[in-house]
């Protein structure tokens, strides 16, 4: 592969990195924002980090997917203008992001926080993306391993949920606050699972090539989860609007759909141990244990979101730090694990040396421990919060978040040793992105 | 097989998506004067939004603004806007720029109410909003 491709990679792993650093900065503005209002306020931050967040999952699906796609059917070298065109429009436009917020001009709307005409650059670059993708996707004669679909699918619905978040300019979907949140939300919710069927379609992949074992992407059980998390994709999104009073439909469309993801939570109890032995490990311990490990995470959010996703618990936990468990416990602990695993596949990380490893492991072991005491002090804080606005129907807020800052303050500790440990992850990948040979990379 | 499943699957997200679009809301016409509009942008130019939620939406370091025009009143919530206070930033706003994000927030407000009050709980544990009123 080409430098090009490397630099992706690269900067994938710096917005990881800022994604940290950002993250880390506003979880103590947000418990002493006195002292930081004139200077680096949350509002400037949490917009920083979030989008730092987005862009560093999108952008290292897209590597991944790239990567992988080129083993499968040699995407990257047929396509190969088209997907610098992409690579380079993407970042450039990321960067002019970030020197807007540094500039403290927003956009202002829930996670796209940047002045708004940047979607345009963005939605042209990942129409060269598709573009280059799907012409020598259409021509492959056997699409029978899943997670050429999954690729395929993640693609096309980050489109049209990055399109459908961009039609409040349409000042017909503004006349009633109802219908813009409810096609803000939607899209927002649809789009998260765009960026799974990216990234899940990688995992699958790579099980394929740890366990050596093709049949796994083609069964039929296989099937039948894409087209239920695709339907997921397109309904379950209603969940984050329960409590908005749009007709009643709405809701219960939603709530049934979601409750359709106890079947993944069955199947996932069933086949925890079985999937153990399908692995392989062989020659890709370091993948592995990423893997492995966001299988744990899937099963504690999926917990987590199946209880959220009932409107009478909603209710106590809309609004509060839960929704906030929900969101990182799945970037960080599935998406950013997976990601993690593939992209030290693609470096090839077994092949650094033993005392690395041995830092590797010890980082691991302390992220993974530290990002569970970091997600239980936030579902601990949504509780105590949800209970004290909900049942105790306090109005006086400083009075209702007392109790919630002291939770938040073992929140704010355990996320010091979360960025170290990934810190030093990422750097350590960096030096093998730095050593490793351009073309040796990828080579089919 | 594959294909058709999928084809149709799409073809009900379309429906349902255009479904959405028209009858989403509870069709109650809340007029948008000029102030709304203004007061809409200058909420999202200063990203209110990052520190604030509207019906649970948003950042998580102040308070849910979805009614707080019914609750402190429009006079209160104009206080707090203009002066800040020891956490919520001074942002520095002219008393015009104050009204028009009243007249916003108040916008809002009359579209429904973010709690969801103990008895629109159905046994099944969905809620039922009646969205008549
Ligand atoms: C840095 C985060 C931050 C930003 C940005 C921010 N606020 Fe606040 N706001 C807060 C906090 C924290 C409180 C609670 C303050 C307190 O209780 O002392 C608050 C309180 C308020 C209140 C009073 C609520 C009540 O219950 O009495 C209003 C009204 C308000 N903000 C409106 C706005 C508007 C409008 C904007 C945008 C122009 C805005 N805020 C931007 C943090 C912020
Ligand atoms: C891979 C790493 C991370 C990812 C992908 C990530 C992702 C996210 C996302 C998606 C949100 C939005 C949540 C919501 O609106 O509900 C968020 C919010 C936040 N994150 Fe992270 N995060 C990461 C690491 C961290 C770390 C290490 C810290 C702190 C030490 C942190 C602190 C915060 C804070 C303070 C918020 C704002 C919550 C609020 O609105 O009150 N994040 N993060």
């Amino acid at each position: 592969m080409k430098g090009i491709f490397k630099g992706y990679i690269l900067f994938a792993l710096l917005m990881l990195a800022a994604t940290l650093l950002f993250g880390l900065l506003a979880s103590w503005v947000f418990l002493y924002p006195q002292s930081f209002n004139n200077s680096f306020p949350f509002q400037q931050l949490r917009p920083m980090h979030v989008s730092a967040a987005l862009f560093w999952i999108i952008s290292g699906a897209t590597c991944c997917t790239i990567f992988f796609s080129n083993e499968a059917f040699s995407v990257y070298n047929k396509s190969k203008k088209g997907i610098h065109a992409f690579i380079g429009l993407w970042i450039v436009t990321i960067i002019t992001v970030f020197i807007y917020y540094f500039r403290k001009e927003y956009g202002g709307r829930e996670y796209w926080e940047f002045p708004s005409w940047l979607s345009i650059p963005l939605l042209v670059s990942w129409i060269l993306f598709m573009v280059s993708y799907y012409k020598p996707w259409l021509a492959i004669a056997n699409k029978k391993p899943m997670y050429l679909i999954m690729w395929a699918t993640g693609i096309l619905f980050f489109f049209l949920t990055f399109l459908e978040q961009n039609l409040w300019h349409i000042d017909w979907f503004r006349q009633s606050y109802l219908r813009e949140l409810t096609v803000q939300w939607k899209a927002n919710g649809s789009m998260v699972g765009a960026w799974n069927q990216m990234i899940y379609g990688s995992s699958l992949y790579l099980m394929v090539k740890i366990s050596g074992d093709k049949s796994i992407a083609e069964t039929k059980q296989v099937q039948f989860f894409y087209f239920l998390s695709l339907t997921n994709l397109m309904f379950n999104w209603g969940h984050h609007i329960y409590n908005v009073p749009t007709a009643n439909w709405v809701r219960h469309v939603s709530y049934f759909i979601s409750m359709t993801e106890w079947l993944f939570f069955i199947s996932m109890i069933r086949s925890f141990r079985s999937k153990l032995d399908e692995y392989k490990i062989h020659n890709h311990l370091i993948p592995y244990k990423f893997l492995s490990i966001s299988e744990l995470w899937l099963f504690l959010n999926l917990t987590l979101a199946l209880m959220m996703s009932i409107p009478a618990i909603n209710r106590y936990t809309h609004g509060t730090h839960i929704t906030v468990a929900h969101a990182m416990g799945t970037t960080i602990g599935i998406n950013s694990m997976i990601l993690l695993g593939a992209i030290g596949y693609i470096l090839r990380i077994e092949e650094i040396n033993k005392r690395e490893k041995k830092l590797i492991q010890y980082a691991f072991t302390v992220t993974q421990i530290s990002f569970f005491i970091f997600w239980i002090s936030l579902i601990a804080a949504g509780i105590l919060k949800g209970y004290r606005s909900v049942e105790l129907n306090m109005s006086n807020f400083q009075e209702m978040m007392y109790p919630v800052l002291r939770v938040l303050t073992v929140f704010s500790i355990a996320g010091i040793f979360v960025v170290l440990g990934l810190l030093l992850i990422i750097i350590i990948y960096l030096k093998r992105l730095w050593m490793i040979r351009t073309e040796a990379f990828g080579s089919k | 097989m594959f294909l058709r499943i999928w084809i149709l699957l799409f073809l009900v997200f379309l429906s349902y998506t255009i479904y959405l679009y028209i009858n989403c809301d509870t069709g109650r016409q809340i007029p948008v004067e000029r102030a709304v509009v203004a007061g809409r942008d200058l909420w999202q130019k200063k990203n209110c939004q990052a520190c604030h939620q509207l019906y649970g939406l948003g950042g998580y370091m102040g308070p849910d603004l979805t009614n707080i025009t019914r609750t402190k009143g429009e006079n209160s919530t104009a206080i707090f806007i203009k002066y800040g206070t020891g956490k919520m930033p001074n942002l520095q706003l002219s008393d015009a720029e104050v009204q028009n994000l009243v007249a916003y927030l108040s916008w809002v407000d009359k579209s429904g109410t973010s709690k969801v009050p103990e008895n629109k709980v159905h046994w099944s544990g969905t809620y039922l909003i009646d969205t008549k009123q």
